[in-house]
């Protein structure tokens, strides 16, 4: 039990996804220019997590034994197919936020943090439900780290910043803020 | 079902073969270097840019690790790309992508077992850098393979050169050292910051920040002249 309690804190907080294991940051970038936006594309990512999770876990036991060459090709296949299901869903029952998130739904395929998520539990090791913890602990962690950061931008958006850092260079410049304030969590133990 | 009929036209865009514009190879080379650089401009590829770029050996080889699935997805998909079904497209891409990335990773772990074991899952996770999708998708699909293949060579340096750039910095500040070679001697104060996550953000934030001011310099001197 206390496994899984720090399964979950460590990629929540110490190490979490976006800022400190660099994974997903084409929508960490991408869509943080509003908050709203930003978490529910954090929460249809930890739905796609968690779908991944449980595919990577069933493929690793049950299939890919003997041929782990195959696992970077399986998994992205189990991942664009994940993507596939909750795009659909997303599409009937959401209308609105379907053309919220646009072009960054289909893009899920591509976020790193999602066949990051199948090749560290493989890496590690981990049983089903540490592999479900670990993509709650990542899912909600990316949810944090979007809403953190679109709400930053929002105030910048109205502030009074020089010409040369409108675009991309600032935004960086505050990320590296909010990373050197997720190290300080380091201190609560090393990674497993 | 009417609002399937009506959500199509949105949903699905017009698949217009819109070619690039003709151009030379060495054009087509220099612009991944240069103007379409995707790591200093295009924001492609953010997640191995940050985490590999801690020192420069790791740096150049996801660089080039990078360059060869460039190379071998454009010139695959260039040939192969017209005979697929529009809505399948993308699944053969990744799929196409993810086995010269299953090639790539064995390679370097049987050449490089130390870099290897360095990059970890950052390796394979070359499948999930938009950079390679984007490219077969927007460029590799529409041109012939001898252009493609020109693309993915320029697309490759340039990302390369960004990566080692960054790692460079990242290497000499945080560690004192380039290459594994004491460069700043033992009096030097590791800057260990740098090698660090929080690092990465802000070697490529202040990376762009120059960029931005240069850009913003000439434009400024433009406008003096005209």
């Amino acid at each position: 039990m206390s496994n899984l309690a720090w399964i979950f804190v460590s990629t929540l907080l110490v190490n979490n996804f976006t800022l400190v294991m660099f994974l997903g940051l084409c929508s960490f970038f991408g869509v943080t220019a509003k908050i709203e936006t930003a978490w529910r594309l954090g929460l249809a990512n930890t739905f796609v997590l968690l779908l991944t999770a449980v595919g990577a876990w069933t493929l690793n036991t049950y299939v890919l034994g003997r041929t782990p060459f195959l696992r970077t090709i399986a998994f992205i296949v189990v991942v664009a197919s994940g993507v596939q299901i909750v795009e659909m869903a997303v599409k009937k029952h959401f209308p609105v936020l379907f053309r919220q998130l646009g072009i960054y739904l289909p893009l899920i395929t591509t976020n790193c943090a999602i066949l990051g998520l199948a090749l560290f539990q493989t890496a590690r090791h981990y049983t089903l439900v540490e592999s479900l913890v670990f993509a709650i602990g990542a899912g909600l962690g990316l949810t944090l780290a979007l809403s953190l950061m679109a709400s930053i931008r929002e105030r910048i958006e109205v502030a009074d910043v020089p010409v040369i850092a409108r675009r991309m260079g600032l935004v960086l410049v505050v990320a590296s803020c909010l990373s050197m304030a997720f190290m300080g969590f380091a201190g609560m133990g090393s990674a497993p | 079902m009417t609002a399937v009929v009506s959500d199509q036209p949105a949903g699905q865009p017009a698949f217009v073969p819109g070619a690039p514009p003709p151009a030379s190879l060495a054009a087509d080379i220099w612009r991944g270097i240069t103007r379409e650089n995707p790591v200093l401009v295009q924001f492609l590829g953010m997640c191995p840019t940050m985490a590999v770029t801690n020192t420069l050996a790791n740096g150049i080889a996801m660089g080039v690790a990078t360059m060869f699935v460039l190379v071998g997805s454009g010139l695959l998909v260039s040939i192969f790309g017209k005979y697929l079904a529009h809505e399948v497209r993308i699944t053969s891409y990744i799929l196409i992508i993810a086995t010269f990335v299953t090639l790539a990773d064995l390679i370097l772990a049987a050449t490089f077992p130390d870099i290897s074991k360095a990059l970890g899952p950052f390796m394979p996770l070359i499948v999930a850098n938009c950079l390679l999708l984007g490219r077969a998708e927007a460029f590799a699909a529409k041109v012939g393979p001898a252009r493609a293949v020109a693309d993915g060579v320029g697309m490759g340096l340039g990302f390369t050169a960004s990566l080692s750039l960054l790692s460079a910095i990242r290497e000499l500040l945080g560690r004192g050292s380039l290459l594994n070679h004491d460069l700043l001697g033992p009096r030097f104060e590791p800057w260990v910051f740098m090698v660090m996550p929080p690092g990465g953000f802000l070697t490529l934030g202040i990376a762009l920040l120059g960029l931005a001011t240069i850009i913003e310099l000439r434009r400024r001197r433009a406008e003096r002249a005209a």
